[in-house]
This record gives C-alpha cells, sequence and structure tokens, in this order.
C-alpha cells in the first residue's frame, strides 16, 4: 500500500462526485454531525450502532456486516472513500474496519471533513438514496487486529505504540480533553510503549504529514520498524489512524489496531502499568 | 464515545467538581463563529483535543490542572493561540476573536 491507492484529495472527491462506482461514507464521533450536512451522494455510518455489536464488546459480525453494506448501497467493486469530522479519528477506525472485512478499493479523504469545511466546500442535507446491493464479506483479517493476551505478551518484545495525547499516556488524564475525566479505568500506559500522539501524523488542517516526515516521527521516537507493532488508544480509533499511517503510508509489514486499547487494558486485573512520562520497563 | 460534538458536550449529568473544564466561544466582529476548529494544547504544545464549535461559536474541554493553549481554526482566517489557565471545580471562560 502507499499513499497513492489509500489516500485522495479533496480536489479528485469533487472530481468524482458523479461517479456512481465511488461511494462517499461519511462516518463521525458526533453521530449528528451527517445529518446537518454531508458532501453530495455521501452515506453515512454511525459507529456506535452500525459497527458495534450491541449487547457484547465486540463488532458486527461478517453478516451484519454484509447487511450493512448492502443496504447502503455499497457493492464489492466499489471504490469505498471514508471521511468525517475528528481529523479523519472514525474515517479511519472504518477504514481499518472495511479492511478487516476484506474491502478491496478503500481510501481516506486527506484532511476528513475538517479540511473540506476550512476549504469553504459544498456540504449538502439532501437524502442519499442508492439501490441496495447483495454485499459478500471476507472472514476477519485478524493480521490487522490485536487482542489483550497478544498486546501483554508483546511488551518488552514488540513496538507497543500508544497514540494517546502525552497527559493520558502519563496517566494526568483518562480521556481526550473534550470528554469528562472521570472514568472507571486505572490510568497510565502499557510498559515499552513508546508514546507517539497520533495528532503528530497530522498538520493542523488534519492531512497527513509527508511520508519522509512520518517516518522520522516514529524512529525518533524509538519505534523499531524491523519488528511487529501494535497500536493502541483508549477505544481504538485514534491508534486506527496510526495503524493507516505506518501500514497504508509508510507500508510497514506487521501493524496490528488494538481496538479494546486502554478502555480494556486498563481495566484488566493484574497487568503492568506505567505511570508518568517514561516509558516503563518490561 | 470518544469524539468531538459540536461545541463540546454539555454540563449536563458531568459532575463539575471533578473536571476542569475550559470554555468560551470563538466570534469575529462580535458574531459567534459556527464550524470554526478549536484544538486544546498541552503545556508542550501537543495536541490533547479538538472540537467543532457549536451554531453559536461556543466550545467546551475538560482538562487537567494547569496552563494549556486554545489553537483557534476557522475558514478565512488565520490560526489564533491563547494560553488559558485551568483548575479542577472551576469553569475558565475563554472569548476568542478571529
Amino acid at each position: 500500500m502507499t499513499r497513492e491507492n489509500s489516500l485522495v484529495s479533496a480536489q479528485w472527491v469533487e472530481e468524482h462526485l458523479d461517479d456512481p462506482k465511488v461511494v462517499l461514507v461519511e462516518v463521525d464521533e458526533d453521530t449528528s454531525a451527517y445529518d446537518k450536512g454531508h458532501i453530495k451522494g455521501a452515506v453515512k455510518l454511525d459507529w456506535t450502532t452500525d459497527l458495534q455489536d450491541q449487547v457484547r464488546r465486540d463488532f458486527v459480525n461478517k453478516e451484519q456486516f454484509e447487511a450493512l453494506l448492502s443496504g447502503k448501497g455499497i457493492a464489492n467493486d466499489d471504490t469505498v472513500v471514508l471521511y468525517g469530522g475528528n481529523n479523519n479519528w472514525f474515517a479511519a477506525y472504518a477504514y481499518w474496519y472495511f479492511k478487516l472485512y476484506g474491502h478491496q478499493d478503500v481510501k481516506l479523504l486527506d484532511g476528513g471533513r475538517k479540511k473540506w469545511e476550512l476549504d469553504s466546500r459544498e456540504l449538502t442535507d439532501e437524502a442519499t438514496n442508492r439501490p441496495a446491493t447483495t454485499y459478500t464479506a471476507q472472514e476477519q483479517d485478524l493480521s490487522i487486529r490485536a487482542f489483550r493476551d497478544e498486546t501483554v505478551e508483546a511488551i518488552g518484545v514488540k513496538n507497543l505504540v500508544d497514540v494517546r495525547s502525552p497527559d493520558e499516556y502519563a496517566g494526568r488524564l483518562l480521556a481526550p480533553a473534550h470528554l469528562p475525566q472521570e472514568q472507571s479505568q486505572r490510568a497510565g500506559h502499557i510498559p515499552t510503549a513508546a508514546n507517539v500522539p497520533w495528532s503528530k501524523a497530522a498538520n493542523d488542517d488534519g492531512t497527513f504529514k509527508s511520508d519522509a516526515e512520518l517516518q522520522k516521527i516514529y524512529e525518533e521516537a524509538g519505534v523499531d520498524f524491523s519488528k511487529d507493532t501494535i497500536a493502541y488508544c483508549r477505544i481504538g480509533e485514534r491508534s486506527s489512524h496510526t495503524w493507516f499511517v505506518l501500514k497504508e503510508l509508510l507500508g510497514q509489514e506487521n501493524v496490528k489496531n488494538y481496538d479494546g486499547s486502554w478502555t480494556e487494558y486498563g481495566s484488566l486485573v493484574g497487568v503492568p502499568i506505567a505511570l508518568g512520562d517514561e516509558k516503563g520497563e518490561a | 464515545m470518544c469524539g468531538a460534538t459540536e461545541g463540546g458536550l454539555a454540563l449536563a449529568g458531568v459532575n463539575a467538581a471533578k473536571e476542569a473544564v475550559i470554555q468560551g466561544q470563538v466570534t469575529r466582529a462580535g458574531e459567534p463563529v459556527h464550524g470554526a476548529y478549536v484544538r486544546l494544547l498541552d503545556r508542550t504544545g501537543e495536541f490533547t483535543a479538538e472540537v467543532p464549535t457549536s451554531a453559536t461559536g461556543h466550545f467546551r474541554f475538560f482538562a487537567g490542572e494547569g496552563q494549556w493553549t486554545l489553537r483557534t481554526l476557522a475558514p478565512k482566517a488565520e490560526p489564533v493561540d491563547k494560553v488559558v489557565h485551568a483548575a479542577i471545580g472551576s469553569i475558565a471562560e475563554v472569548t476568542i476573536p478571529v
């Protein structure tokens, strides 16, 4: 994977607004944002209801994902272009999710909704109607998804990349600061994890930095590209953004996203936790 | 939920005594600016959170004790930085003209 086949510009999207084989998909943390205005022709995915099992803490299964995409009018051979607010956090999460279920041609709109808005490009509240399809998903590709046990085993062995803000990493905050801080998890980070906040990979307008800049950021933070990598954050969406950078932009081979992330790890009984700005010992 | 609602999360249901709230309004020539982006940077300048402003130009963060910088991006305006101090149990009010 490279930048050319995983990322598109706002200009490219404007030129393909009427292309029936290009499906724009908006995914926002604020699930009401789409309803107030979206890019023409875009369909909406609600990450809380469409992408999460409503009882267990897990994703929707293959059959549910197939039903979801079929209902949204997305075909297996469509080019899916994801975008969203918050610098594409949830769009990157959906990108990773589409890859998990084997969709071939999926891309991110560089800069997402923010860049689109800051450019004063057009948004509409017009409803999108796409005829239903019969979508077929693959079994989950677990080469890109990490679970808790392998994350614990990765301490001191693989690259662990904690992409939360430095204050969350150190344990001074428990959640990103647009959310209340009272949380049930323990504070801190997984020992030996490097702290490379997702935001270091993005410019202020939400677009990604150049490959050379990105490479340097991770190397300087002590990420050893000869090793396998597991990225995590609080609930797995910011780490999808970093997974996208490492796997899709920089072309690293073995990169997994630990979607259980700190809400799971910080609630586990008996696992080691490091506090403060230092990585901590294995 | 781990993302920014326009204007920031409402205080309803939040125990404000345990939070260090930073909130305010983005204005242009005295009028509220909707759809600006306010980012909260920590004392080292690192990104900590971001919210788009509401229809009335408002934003809200739940920070920690100490000094923070608010960086505001709005269409057709230069970014504006403003330093603010937050403390648990209090609300820091900020107006940001762009």
